[in-house]
């Protein structure tokens, strides 16, 4: 194993890493707020909503990504005269643009299914203690059902996160040059693919580990009640009398 | 020339790609199929070490899943269709043959999705091992049976039963994954679609077409799946 070539590709790799995060980010940010909005008409018990949310993920759930992808960037194509008439082509012509719009389609399908998850194991009780308390709506949303819905969904969220940090790698197929991209213009350069392969896996190992231990803080910033209350600290001031 | 509709397009006629998109799914399935089953193959092996083996033995398996499960499924792909004809490459020329030795675009695919569902597989095999009532276990092995003939007769058919959800999960993974051997060349779905696409200027009807055939197949199998799961359990009293 050749260690300066591997030293220079995870250089060159490396530069791929902030559009991989880039695109993984903004796609779960967008991706994340479309499911809610598909959770709550999945929820919200006016059938055609229900059924208008149900088959959109039940559609990009059935269909590979990278089909959807290219229905976005090569397929789009086909209507360019009306898209330009509107004045969304210079959106649709840039494959970052596409990349980021076929991702948050595809992950807000998988997340809301999640968030509705959460969403419905919240405790009845919870919900009733809190009309009883006076409070309906936004404020019961926010304050009872949303945190205790957030706390359920998070380990699923996190590994729906970690998938979209993995499926960035399809916006190579569209001329994204991040890790994958970079990956695959080395190993047909050199023909060393063993050796890239390691090194970008590596990349891709370390960001989903930070965000596994990321996610797992967070999860116990968000159960205090689930810790231990902490040891009582013997009085310290005593000591230094 | 005047504009083909869209039926005429996808369709059966002369100037339709009916017959070569269903070849091409066609393709798709044989590709996951013969995936799927390399993965099983691989995954009951690493669920065998995951539950059975020694420290050592234990902790590959637990990097192999980690490993496999934590980076993008196109770099596998990439490594294999690369790295393959690489090797292939080296051992032919110590038998003498020269130059680019290409592996088989269907082998490659087949293959890396093997690799890859099987990291799935194996934990899906695990989890439902661990299901399985020690007490059955502890029983063939007092009356005697071997390592073999338990597994095959009393391990092998509960935790296959017990898997049909989780490889059903896996199936519907390693069907759209298949999509991505597109890029090593191989005519399944994905890559017709393509190519038609180019040579009619007609990208989106062709994608969508290809996007509602991947539908069927998951509908399909999803079907095929729920059957297998009410068939398998069938002998089982559930509290309702």
């Amino acid at each position: 194993m050749d260690f300066t070539f591997m030293k220079d590709t995870f250089f060159s790799l490396m530069s791929g890493v902030p559009l991989t995060l880039n695109l993984a980010f903004t796609s779960v940010a967008f991706g994340a707020v479309f499911a809610m909005i598909l959770a709550l008409m999945r929820m919200s018990g006016v059938r055609v909503l229900d059924a208008i949310a149900q088959a959109y993920v039940f559609v990009f759930r059935g269909t590979p990504l990278l089909v959807q992808i290219f229905l976005i960037y090569y397929g789009l194509g086909q209507f360019r005269p009306t898209l330009q008439e509107l004045g969304l082509w210079s959106f649709f012509r840039e494959p970052y643009w596409c990349a980021v719009l076929a991702l948050t389609l595809n992950t807000a399908a998988y997340a809301s299914e999640i968030i509705r998850g959460g969403l419905q194991s919240v405790p009845h009780q919870q919900v009733e203690a809190a009309r009883a308390c006076g409070m309906s709506g936004f404020l019961l949303f926010r304050r009872i059902i949303f945190p205790i819905a957030v706390r359920q969904a998070l380990p699923a969220y996190g590994s729906e996160i970690i998938l979209m940090v993995k499926a960035t790698s399809l916006a190579s197929i569209i001329t994204m040059m991040e890790v994958t991209g970079i990956a695959a213009k080395l190993i047909s350069q050199t023909f060393r693919a063993v050796e890239v392969f390691i090194v970008a896996g590596l990349i891709y190992l370390i960001i989903n580990f930070i965000i596994t231990r990321i996610i797992m803080a967070i999860e116990w910033w968000l159960s205090p009640h689930l810790r231990r209350p902490p040891a009582v600290e013997p009085r310290l001031e005593a000591a230094h009398v | 020339m005047q504009q083909l509709s869209y039926f005429e397009l996808v369709g059966f006629g002369p100037n339709g790609w009916g017959w070569a998109l269903l070849t091409a799914a066609g393709m798709t399935i044989a590709v996951a199929t013969c995936g799927f089953l390399v993965g099983s193959v691989v995954g009951t092996f690493v669920a065998w070490a995951k539950v059975g083996g020694n420290m050592i033995v234990r902790s590959i398996a637990d990097g192999y899943t980690t490993v496999l499960r934590g980076i993008p499924d196109l770099l596998v792909i990439y490594l294999f269709y690369f790295g393959g004809s690489a090797a292939l490459g080296a051992i032919g020329s110590l038998f003498g043959a020269e130059g680019f030795i290409g592996v088989p675009a269907f082998v490659t695919g087949a293959l890396a999705i093997g690799i890859i569902s099987g990291a799935y597989q194996a934990e899906v095999f695990r989890g439902a091992y661990q299901v399985v009532n020690r007490g059955e276990i502890e029983a063939a092995r007092s009356v005697g049976m071997h390592r073999w003939l338990m597994f095959r007769r009393i391990i092998a058919p509960q935790v296959l039963r017990y898997a049909i959800p989780g490889l059903g999960n896996t199936w519907q993974l390693v069907l759209k994954e298949s999509a991505l051997i597109s890029v090593t060349g191989l005519v399944e779905l994905l890559r017709q679609s393509h190519i038609a696409a180019g040579s009619t200027r007609r990208p989106f009807d062709f994608y969508l077409t290809a996007a509602v055939l991947y539908l069927l197949i998951t509908w399909v199998s999803t079907y095929l799946f729920q059957r297998a799961e009410t068939h398998s359990m069938r002998g089982i009293r559930r509290a309702s």
